[in-house]
């Protein structure tokens, strides 16, 4: 089950070049509903304002090697592990989530243009990597759903109370779950394979298609919002933000020790 | 001077959300960020401001003492114990502030959870929950001996 193609599978009902052009308007639906977002919401224009903003009131200039060491830093630390999020737990769920998509998404490109049919076989590693990246993003996602999203934990809501946030997140965790779930029928030659990879290509559409209402932009302006942060800091400005105290460098009283306790 | 969420900071971890005695931080129900529902039931406590970890809540200063333009921010520092303030006015002036927050280390505090709960007979007694323990106060409760009394009182 986890070294077939279920892509390969597929194309004695549907062509190859079908399914490859599936791909592409999911690639383009993905770009021009980014581009919509960024114009819609005006966010690389307040990008840019801010930047300028906090390039001009720093004390001090950021040159373009500094800039080159600050873009590496986010890309290694902010994006590539997830280092803004505070919480431990959302982190790892993120990552879980983060890796497994890219993961997911490119075994299924390369197994849908790479080896579209059972006239080419798959190594056995693709459908391998399909699986565990499918499976990582329902154990992060499913895990944040119902355990760490912020309605449930902090607002104390029910974790099927659904909202507008949630078209992203369950979008996702919707395609992926219908994924394998077609996947493992395939192999087991169930009829009810038909129906899943219907409900599948529905929630994928729905995933890609929702850019521009749904928060999958942030994979594009979150690192330029933690870029920013960064150059910030370097050119003294720090968001506005107090710099870090000198004193007291012991708890309690500068005079005497604490005994109130 | 309520406060308002910078949506490119805050990443909807919720601990204004359970910090607010006003219960006015809420998650925005199509971004999953944090914003204030009611900015003029804000009673400016500052613990939103300083719980945040990503420093994503900033305070709007009303208009008549405060002209826009002005920026208050602050920095809590668990490790250091300490809270910083900085002012900025219109104007360009600044002021920096540094106070001390704590005398015990970060987390040193059991919260009530973390103790038994009391038992029934405990809510007949004159002192509040797990005193004298919780005091730290070696051999129980001070009170005054008879012979320190002033004659004729008792």
């Amino acid at each position: 089950m986890f070294t077939n193609n279920p892509f390969a599978g597929l194309s004695a009902s549907i062509p190859p070049a079908v399914m490859q052009t599936y791909v592409l308007i999911m690639i383009v639906l993905v770009a021009a509903g980014t581009l919509f977002d960024i114009v819609h919401k005006g966010s690389a224009r307040y990008f840019f304002d801010n930047w300028r903003k906090s390039k001009s009131a720093g004390p001090w200039q950021v040159g373009g090697g500094e800039l080159v060491s600050l873009a590496v830093k986010t890309g290694l630390v902010d994006v590539l592990a997830s280092g803004e999020f505070c919480s431990a737990r959302r982190r790892v769920a993120h990552l879980l989530t983060m890796y497994g998509f890219v993961i997911y998404v490119v075994t299924t490109a390369v197994m849908v243009f790479g080896y579209p049919t059972p006239a080419t076989p798959t190594p056995g590693i693709l459908p391998l990597l399909w699986w565990i990246g499918g499976l990582m993003i329902c154990l992060g996602g499913y895990w944040f759903w119902f355990f760490i999203r912020v309605d449930v934990v902090a607002e104390g809501n029910s974790p099927f109370r659904i909202m507008p946030a949630d078209l992203f997140i369950l979008s996702l965790l919707g395609s992926v779950t219908l994924g394998l779930i077609w996947a493992f029928l395939q192999t087991r030659a169930s009829s009810g394979a038909n129906v899943f990879f219907g409900l599948y290509i529905i929630a994928t559409t729905v995933l890609f298609g929702s850019v521009p209402w749904s928060k999958f932009a942030h994979m594009f302006f979150k690192p330029a919002a933690a870029l920013e942060k960064r150059v910030s800091y370097a050119n003294g400005t720090r968001s506005n933000l107090p710099g870090p105290a000198d004193k007291p460098e012991r708890f309690g009283s500068a005079r005497e020790q604490p005994r109130h306790y | 001077m309520p406060t308002f969420v910078y949506m490119t900071r805050c990443d909807g971890c919720g601990h204004c959300v359970d910090i607010c005695p006003s219960d006015i931080m809420h998650i925005d129900k199509t971004t999953r960020r944090a914003y204030n529902i009611e900015p003029n039931m804000c009673w400016e406590c500052y613990s939103c401001v300083k719980a945040c970890p990503q420093n994503a809540i900033d305070v709007r200063g009303y208009a008549d003492f405060a002209p826009l333009g002005h920026s208050v921010r602050v920095l809590r520092e668990e490790a250091k114990a300490t809270i910083s303030w900085r002012l900025r006015f219109r104007d360009g002036r600044e002021k920096n502030f540094v106070s001390p927050i704590r005398t015990t280390p970060w987390g040193s505090i059991k919260g009530p959870a973390e103790y038994a709960a009391p038992a029934p007979e405990d809510f007949a007694k004159q002192e509040l929950a797990h005193e004298p323990e919780a005091l730290n106060i070696s051999g129980g409760l001070p009170a005054l001996r008879r012979d320190q009394l002033k004659v004729g009182v008792v």
